[in-house]
């Protein structure tokens, strides 16, 4: 089911997401380091411009990227066609967004971090 | 395959063939020196079960007609020692996949040939016969990359090893999309426009997930999925120009 | 499933590796949607969040994040193969590149794995 446009798309936010998911795993390689808790995080990411950023922008790319292929395995793998493809893909996408800049959100400048 | 020949050993094959509606029919076939899968169809065809429909043309691996799916790989089975395939002594021959049973071992090429000319693999000309024969440079890297996919016979192997075609009925297949790119490289076709839009729908090249499975088993050693990224590239290129 | 029916003439390398991208994608997009609540209880819940930390010292767990980072880095470097044969003008033998990218993110995933102990 795939259009050309689509198709660009995904490869699009393939390429952007490459250098994100590097980054990303080089955090948690050191993160990770001597225990993983909350206020080390938070520490980090808390009212950074930068985080917000890197995380906002790999959390629309990724919303993106998996709505499309998760298209594609429901309509190769499950028959899913027509309005009902569409409905699926727009739904996932929303739903991968919502989630995930509620996420970046809550570690950057979401105000009100509990004792 | 008569009186003339000795038979060696009663050894005896174990054939089970993939009938209409899923039904399965078991065989014994006695084995021959030299016996390719064709030959065993026939046998049975001739010896056993004269209702049995399959094709072939040829038998020496020119036409295609004889492609069938033998352990659940695509083969000309003309060109396929028995050897080669049997598992013990078992061997399982069906019909291709991904297209209509029309009987037993016979499917029906439409889909293919319908999906061939919707991919635009006609040829687009703009010559009449009054004008000089258009020059043609063998060298030239647009007449090589044509060259590679011309020899396609249409036999529908690459077809029926294709995942994505088993998944996506709109899907316009590795043959078809193979030929649009040797059209595209072709310096007498004047189609271009046509053929990136043809190529660029919801059954377009950008479905191929490049599993390779019609480069592996194209008895004819062409390599479809190569021409395919060669589609993928040429409409990109025109995504950026004309813009979105 | 539409495609399932009797057809054994997948086990080539490169079919191999769409296989093993499709599922590496579909397990991360399933994955993705609790990642994402579990970091939101920075803001609603932070001592919730820190009980979902510890358990990344349980050994099971540390089994499971080197299972994620695993299939991330193969989908993202076998993402990158498919898009070097798609646009790049190489001619290079597939399985090899194919290989390589599957070595290069297990190899990613025993260094997390290795630093997580």
């Amino acid at each position: 089911m795939l259009t050309l446009r689509l198709y660009m798309l995904q490869r699009i936010t393939a390429m952007l997401m490459a250098p994100l998911v590097m980054g990303h795993l080089a955090v948690m390689i050191y993160a990770i380091q001597g225990g993983l808790d909350t206020a080390e995080i938070l520490g980090r990411t808390q009212g950074s411009v930068v985080w917000f950023l890197f995380y906002g922008i790999f959390v629309v790319a990724v919303a993106i990227h998996g709505a499309i292929g998760l298209r594609t395995i429901i309509h190769e793998w499950g028959g899913v066609r027509g309005a009902g493809l569409e409905a699926v893909m727009w739904v996932t996408g929303v739903i991968l967004l919502g989630l995930g800049a509620r996420a970046v959100w809550s570690v950057t400048f979401a105000a009100g971090l509990g004792a | 395959m008569g009186s003339l020949f000795a038979v060696t050993n009663t050894r005896f094959l174990e054939v089970t063939v993939e009938r209409d509606e899923g039904k399965s029919q078991a065989f014994r076939v006695p084995a021959y020196e030299n016996q390719t899968v064709l030959d065993v169809v026939s046998w049975i065809q001739q010896n056993a079960d004269p209702t049995l429909s399959y094709r072939f043309a040829c038998r020496v691996g020119m036409c295609g007609s004889c492609a069938m799916m033998v352990n659940g790989v695509p083969r000309w089975t003309c060109r396929t020692h028995i050897s080669k395939v049997l598992e013990g002594e078992a061997v399982t021959i069906g019909p291709l996949r991904n297209l209509p049973v029309v009987k037993d071992l016979v499917v029906d090429m439409d889909p293919f040939f319908d999906k061939w000319v919707a991919a635009e693999g006609v040829h687009h000309g703009g010559l009449t016969r009054d004008d000089p024969i258009a020059a043609v440079d063998e060298e030239s890297a647009a007449r090589v990359e044509a060259n590679a996919g011309i020899e396609c016979i249409n036999c529908s192997v690459c077809y029926a090893a294709c995942d994505t075609v088993a998944g996506n009925p709109d899907y316009l297949g590795p043959a078809a999309l193979q030929r649009a790119w040797t059209l595209l490289n072709d310096a007498k076709d004047e189609g271009r426009v046509a053929i990136l839009d043809a190529v660029s729908g919801s059954g377009g090249c950008h479905n191929c997930h490049s599993m390779g499975s019609c480069t592996t088993y194209c008895p004819n050693e062409l390599d479809p999925m190569s021409a395919i990224a060669g589609l993928k590239r040429e409409t990109a290129k025109s995504f950026f120009r004309r813009g979105r | 499933m539409s495609m399932a029916r009797g057809i054994t003439s997948r086990a080539h390398p490169l079919w191999l590796a769409y296989i093993l991208h499709r599922i590496s994608g579909l397990a991360l997009a399933l994955f993705l949607p609790l990642h994402f609540w579990v970091l939101a209880l920075a803001l609603t819940d932070p001592a919730r969040l820190d009980g979902f930390l510890t358990l990344t010292e349980n050994g099971v767990v540390k089994l499971a994040e080197f299972g994620l980072v695993f299939l991330l880095a193969v989908h993202m470097f076998g993402g990158l193969r498919v898009m070097a044969m798609e646009w790049l003008p190489w001619s290079a033998p597939q399985k090899t590149l194919a290989a390589a990218a599957a070595a290069l993110s297990f190899l990613i995933a025993t260094l997390f794995f290795l630093q997580a102990i």
